[in-house]
């Protein structure tokens, strides 16, 4: 069925591969894949890791009171992500702030390697990002019941809204209590996919002479589109990462 | 590229190897929903985000949370001894303008002394001329009086002669006596 559809495209005389660019294959040799196989994934991540060295702890080894180009990002991403967990999760949220760092440091990081051509999106797997948003999940709800006990369960009866709703909306917080971490993972996948796929779709019409300008003006302004989401997105997750933190340790409305 | 060989083997051979088969599926759908690669994704992940978050928590948050805290201690520092350095030069201005206007009371003071001094050298000086002035009138006055006694004496020795004289002259015996009285009545007038 697969070839069948693939040889109907090459017939057309366009091929559209939007997809394969999200394949995860072995990087040496053709085989099958274990969970400890190298492959893109592992290249691209580990291209991450280096990103985030070169950005937080390179550019800051000279440790300058007037800081240089390198260093003056390490320190507005410092501040950026310290200021968030801050305003949003309060003081006591701060201790948590290496681990909320962590992970707005890697989405933002292999967003952005993500939209160097030929590369592979890591944050476009949906395995990728339900680790983390069910990491995320987990830990706030486990750190909710320690921190709270019993009391976090608060957090589903909304205390403000007249007694006979409360059942209600106890039923509504407890369904929108667990979607959470199904739309904080798949916003992010989604939205990293759809990007790139809508990229190789522009990409593949600049095979047709006819329209080719517009399909590379087209390509222009979707990837200038996608800068502003790789940031966006990063933004949006951790944010929500501290917004379910606050939840966790306030659970009174 | 890779797929295309695989598909033509595909489409070659029509049982194809078990990982060509696989892989040609894969490129037709999404690669995401592909469960076979999730363990390897997962794996790789949760390393990534552990060294990520050993080297964040070990090196780069603390030196950078460092930097920020020495760039903050180094402005409120420079700020004290900005403050320190102005209230120095407050302090400095108002020790010259006291030393101005003492300098100025001293020098007022002074020339008030002076002043005084110049003025009782000068009464003195005054005195001293006024006594001399008035010594000298006396003398003068006593001088005057004694050259006026003397010419008085003089006229009536010279009025007595002449009289005498012209008394001789025109044949009389001239009488001492007689002439001192009418020269003496005459003088007094």
């Amino acid at each position: 069925m697969a070839t069948e559809a693939h040889g109907a495209e090459q017939g057309g005389g366009l091929s559209f591969h939007p997809m394969d660019q999200f394949i995860v294959k072995p990087l040496f040799g053709d085989g099958p894949i274990a969970w400890y196989t190298p492959t893109n994934v592992t290249l691209w991540m580990a291209l991450t890791i280096l990103a985030v060295i070169a950005l937080l702890v390179l550019s800051t080894s000279r440790r300058a009171i007037v800081p240089s180009r390198g260093q003056s990002i390490a320190e507005m991403a410092y501040g950026f992500v310290y200021k968030m967990v801050e305003d949003v999760t309060g003081k006591d949220g701060i201790k948590y702030f290496p681990y909320i760092m962590t992970l707005f440091m890697f989405i933002v990081c292999a967003n952005f390697l993500g939209l160097l051509p030929a590369s592979f999106t890591t944050t476009s797997h949906i395995a990728v990002t339900a680790v983390m948003g069910f990491g995320v999940f987990f830990a706030v709800t486990i750190l909710g019941f320690i921190k709270n006990g019993t009391k976090f369960l608060g957090l589903f009866w909304v205390s403000s809204a007249p007694l006979a709703l409360r059942p209600v909306l106890a039923i509504i917080e407890l369904i929108s209590y667990f979607v959470r971490p199904v739309s904080h993972s798949i916003r992010l996948a989604g939205n990293m996919m759809a990007g790139h796929a809508v990229l190789k779709v522009f990409a593949g019409f600049a095979q047709v002479t006819a329209i080719a300008p517009i399909a590379v003006l087209g390509v222009t302004a979707i990837y200038g589109l996608e800068v502003l989401v790789a940031f966006i997105q990063a933004y949006v997750f951790t944010i929500l990462t501290c917004v379910y933190l606050r939840d966790a340790l306030h659970p009174a409305h | 590229m890779a797929t295309e060989t695989q598909e033509a083997v595909g489409e070659g051979l029509a049982d194809a190897t078990g990982v060509a088969a696989h892989q040609a599926g894969e490129a037709a759908g999404m690669p995401q929903l592909d469960l076979s690669t999730f363990p390897n994704q997962i794996f790789w992940l949760v390393v990534s985000l552990i060294v990520i978050y050993l080297v964040l928590s070990r090196v780069a948050l603390p030196r950078i949370g460092a930097i920020l805290a020495e760039r903050a201690g180094t402005i409120t520092n420079d700020i004290a001894a900005a403050e320190d350095l102005k209230a120095r030069a407050a302090d400095a201005e108002a020790a010259y303008d006291k030393a101005l206007a003492d300098a100025r009371s001293e020098a007022q003071r002074i020339a008030g002394e002076a002043r005084a001094d110049i003025q009782a050298d000068l009464d003195a000086a005054i005195a001293q001329a006024d006594a001399d002035i008035a010594e000298r009138t006396a003398e003068s006055e006593k001088a005057i009086a004694e050259i006026r006694a003397g010419a008085l004496e003089a006229v009536n020795t010279v009025a007595r002669d002449t009289a005498s004289e012209l008394v001789a002259a025109l044949g009389g015996t001239p009488d001492a006596d007689a002439i001192g009285a009418a020269v003496d009545t005459r003088i007094k007038g």
